[in-house]
């Protein structure tokens, strides 16, 4: 009866590194197997009590069996706390919050675009692996992912050996800001890498990434003839509740955390732009 | 006197030297008075009369950083301007001031506390306020009604002014100390106990470090969520006392007793009387001292002189038992 | 049916609710009137119109524990506070608070359920107390409320020396239906004298038109925002005084004993850090912060709930405001202007 804000107990039982700044963190129910079931892009809160509460994306995809994933970049109290963790500590987490990437209808048959910029990925991550494990049930696949430098890219080897398999059926294009030695991929900010991709404007957009990014990205879709309709994006703010209450996350009718953090980007132009 | 106040800014306006001016302007309710930067255009709302008892020299902080402006101070006003020039919180050179005349500003509070209802306007004839009422008509001294500050009025000079527009009245009676003296005779439990129930009041709204002019930081420790202090509401009794008395400690030596602190709380905690005590002690132990009085005073608790009081002091008159 | 008690007995009627119930009224500490618990100690001031704080904490605490956690090596234990199980009375309620408890529930209630607040809902008993004497920053007939005759489990009204009573709802006919049969014509006649001052109330007339859904971007690029916002100190007390303002924050407290409690509290969006995070914040000024308050109350509110406003007209903010800026100000500053 109280489940919607007080937490249950998980227990991190893998980190992984991924950059210098990102780390996954795997998170099982104690005893084993999943805290609770999700659907690509929702989200959850995780806690170390006395540290505080944030709201961090699920980053594995909801047909992973056993486990949660949460790719989590340091920058604040929380994130700082569970950076210094260790395997096997127990933290509290409670959710899945808000509404997720329309996977099941919208997006369903669909030739999708993912675009991503750093830690962005995290968000879509969950997407992707699902679109790979029900291939069948979608069209083309093209992921357009970017960051300041190699080692800033996050899941690289799971990019390049599943993403990139040709078995896949998923095409992945991969850029960094500048040029740096060992890489002989393609360099330059995510926008311009988008338009010289030149995509057929019939696609479906999901699109993560910092702020700049985003904007100048929707930039370069509008010039290649994309409509806001068919362009999802997926938003952060500061989150306490989760459950659409405390007022935090409130813009314009909607509360991110629940209304969102999912929107498309129609759906955005009638928000105040306080994001 | 507002007549005149608005003839002077639209001569001194006309001449592009100013941003705007810092004063106030009717509201909704009889005693509404609301700060506002006025501009040429909008000299008409600017309003200056008995209700003007807010202290608007704090926004000069924000409001004179970048440019020049005029504001309007009162006589006690010029002790927090003074003091905030003294900080570098205030440039005094962006700051053209006008000494207002001030003979006592009214709280509305205490007409509505003193039970008259449904206040639709007020009008003043010497020291005698007609108030109209959704219930007839009323009468009550204007002396019976004056702000708790007006009490304690500093004198009717404006100490920074570079002119003075109006009159000024002392409106101080008796001892400002005296409620002070009250608390000072009370054995320690019950101190503790006024203290305790007036302190069990707080909201935790804020209102008094906002509107408090010595209250400047630019990011209050209460604040900062890194600073493990950090609080909406208290947690406990503890933290409910302790708020108060810290911003007090903080405060002091620069505290002008302006009154704003207790001005500005909605569940009307007399907290300018901590202040007030450190006040009265700072001057039994170092002599008088008048936060304000001018700028670029230095305020016993950081000047040192042979003279002072050793630590020990405490002890010499039976504290610390 | 119409009850009543004279003002000599209530008392006793106070002592025996309270020999079962926990009993919430407006009691005067300190030179302030404020819903507290009542005990035979108390100083009633069933007279006074406005508590300073309105009578929503009865149902959503300034601070309550939410869960108690224990930290041992890598382990928590998780202890969720409990919810109310004892049944509570609150007097005096005006029409405005009670209404604001209807829009409590529309956040509160809304999917998913808050179980604090649902139990204190739940157990509660509310008697309202029709306002004799309502105050020129009364404002509440705008939303449609009557100060006349307030809604709530029981209705009450005070003339002269009898409280007259009269139960709307099982919960309180369970309250009074002990006391002495009442006459229905001193009560009319009340309502009649109440409903002639309530015509006169001088911010009876706001214009609402416009402060809807349909007009939100054009309200929220509104220019006027930042003069209205200039003199605003950027404290909460607006918000804490506020019957309807509801956002919270949620904290933890070490408790010692490698316990940790984490409760949550009135929050105010009006405070800087209000949505702070990490790498900043989405409303870096007093303005917007301050334009965020009256939006969700007069347009983003009644967008989501079928037009209702998340203001009662209960004039907290009109009163206690240090610089006199409130929603009024808002409402004609920014409205349709008769001759527009």
């Amino acid at each position: 009866m109280t489940d919607n804000i007080i937490p249950m107990l998980g227990v991190v039982t893998d980190i992984r590194t991924d950059t210098p700044d990102i780390k996954t963190f795997r998170v099982e129910a104690v005893g084993g197997g999943k805290c609770f079931e999700h659907k690509p892009g929702q989200c959850a809160m995780l806690s170390i009590p006395g540290v505080g509460e944030a709201m961090f994306s699920i980053t594995s995809s909801p047909t992973v069996a056993g486990y949660q994933e949460f790719a989590i970049k340091k920058c604040g109290c929380v994130t700082e706390w569970l950076h210094h963790m260790d395997v096997g500590q127990q933290i509290t987490i409670r959710g899945p919050y808000g509404k997720p990437f329309p996977v099941d209808d919208e997006l369903r048959n669909k030739d999708l675009l993912f675009i991503a910029g750093g830690v962005g990925l995290a968000p879509l991550h969950s997407v992707i692996n699902y679109v790979l494990d029900n291939r069948s049930d979608y069209g083309k696949v093209d992921i357009v992912y970017g960051s300041r430098s190699k080692e800033d890219l996050l899941d690289l080897p799971e990019i390049q050996s599943v993403w990139a398999d040709p078995k896949s059926g998923m095409n992945v294009h991969l850029t960094i800001d500048r040029e740096q030695e060992g890489w002989d991929g393609h360099v330059g900010f995510v926008p311009n890498f988008v338009k010289e991709l030149d995509f057929d404007p019939s696609r479906t957009v999901l699109v993560c990434g910092p702020p700049i990014m985003i904007k100048f990205v929707l930039e370069a879709l509008t010039e290649l003839g994309f409509e806001k309709t068919q362009i999802y994006t997926t938003m952060e703010l500061r989150m306490k509740c989760g459950v659409g209450k405390c007022g935090r996350c409130n813009i314009g009718d909607k509360y991110v955390c629940k209304d969102g953090p999912v929107f498309r980007f129609d759906e955005l132009d009638e928000l105040p732009a306080e994001y | 006197m507002q007549e005149m106040i608005v003839n002077r800014l639209r001569e001194l306006l006309a001449s592009g030297d100013y941003a705007g001016v810092i004063g106030w302007s009717k509201g909704e309710t009889p005693f509404d008075r609301t700060p506002g930067l006025f501009t040429e255009k909008d000299l008409d709302r600017l309003c200056y009369d008995s209700f003007c008892g807010s202290n608007l020299s704090k926004y000069l902080i924000a409001n004179a950083k970048d440019k020049k402006v005029i504001a309007l101070l009162k006589p006690c006003d010029c002790y927090s301007f003074n003091q905030m020039c003294t900080e570098h919180r205030i440039q005094r050179e962006n700051v053209y001031v006008i000494g207002v005349g001030c003979k006592g500003k009214i709280d509305g509070e205490k007409i509505r506390n003193g039970g008259i209802k449904g206040i639709t306007g007020v009008s003043e004839e010497g020291d005698l306020l007609k108030i109209e009422t959704l219930y007839g008509e009323k009468e009550i001294s204007r002396k019976d009604v004056l702000l708790d500050k007006c009490l304690s009025c500093k004198g009717k000079e404006h100490k920074c002014a570079d002119e003075v527009i109006g009159e000024s009245e002392d409106t101080s009676v008796g001892n400002k100390y005296e409620l002070v003296e009250k608390l000072d005779a009370m054995t320690p439990e019950e101190r503790f106990e006024f203290w305790r129930g007036e302190l069990s009041k707080c909201i935790r709204c804020n209102a008094c470090r906002n509107a408090c002019p010595a209250c400047s930081c630019i990011k209050c420790v209460f604040d900062n969520p890194k600073s493990g202090v950090e609080n909406k509401a208290a947690a406990d009794d503890f933290e409910e006392n302790l708020f108060h008395i810290i911003r007090a400690y903080h405060v002091a030596g620069r505290c002008t007793d302006c009154g704003e602190c207790s001005r500005a709380c909605p569940q009307g905690i007399p907290l300018h009387l901590l202040n007030r005590k450190i006040i009265k002690d700072i001057n039994e132990l170092y002599g008088d001292y008048q936060a304000g009085e001018e700028i670029g005073q230095r305020h016993p608790l950081t000047d040192f002189t042979f003279e002072d009081d050793e630590p020990s002091v405490v002890e010499r008159r039976g504290g610390g038992k | 049916m119409m009850k009543k008690i004279s003002f000599q007995d209530l008392p006793r009627l106070f002592r025996e609710i309270s020999e079962t119930q926990t009993l919430i009224a407006p009691i005067e500490k300190c030179g302030q009137v404020n819903f507290g618990v009542w005990t035979p100690d108390s100083t009633l001031r069933l007279d006074a119109l406005k508590t300073v704080k309105s009578a929503k904490g009865a149902f959503f605490p300034q601070v309550e524990d939410i869960v108690h956690f224990r930290m041992k090596d890598k382990t928590i234990d998780i202890h969720p506070a409990e919810v109310l199980t004892e049944d509570f009375v609150i007097f005096g309620v005006r029409a405005c608070d009670a209404r604001s408890f209807e829009l409590l529930d529309r956040v509160f209630l809304a999917d998913p359920v808050d179980p604090f607040y649902a139990a204190r809902r739940k157990h509660g008993t509310v008697v309202t107390l029709a306002c004799n004497q309502p105050e020129e920053t009364c404002f509440c007939t705008n939303f449609g409320i009557d100060a006349a005759d307030p809604c709530g489990d029981v209705t009450a009204w005070m003339d002269r020396d009898t409280l007259y009573l009269r139960a709307n709802t099982e919960k309180g006919e369970a309250l009074i239906s002990r006391l002495e049969n009442g006459e229905e014509a001193p009560v009319e006649d009340l309502k009649k004298s109440i409903g002639e001052i309530l015509k006169k109330l001088p911010l009876n007339d706001l214009n609402l038109t416009g402060f809807d859904g349909d007009h939100l971007m054009e309200k929220f690029n509104d220019p006027k925002w930042e003069e209205l916002a200039r003199g605003c100190l950027g404290c909460g007390t607006c918000t804490f005084v506020c019957p309807t303002c509801q956002c919270y924050d949620v904290r933890d407290f070490d408790a010692g004993e490698n316990g940790i409690q984490r409760y949550r509290c009135w929050d105010s969006c009006m405070f800087s850090d209000f949505t702070l995070m990490a790498h900043g914040t989405n409303r870096p000024t007093q303005t917007e912060r301050f334009r965020q308050r009256f939006m969700h109350k007069l347009v983003y509110f009644p967008a989501k709930n079928e037009g209702l406003y998340s203001c009662v007209g209960c004039g907290r903010c009109l009163e206690k405001c240090p610089q006199s800026i409130h929603i009024v100000n808002v409402i004609k500053s920014l409205g349709v202007k008769e001759d527009d």
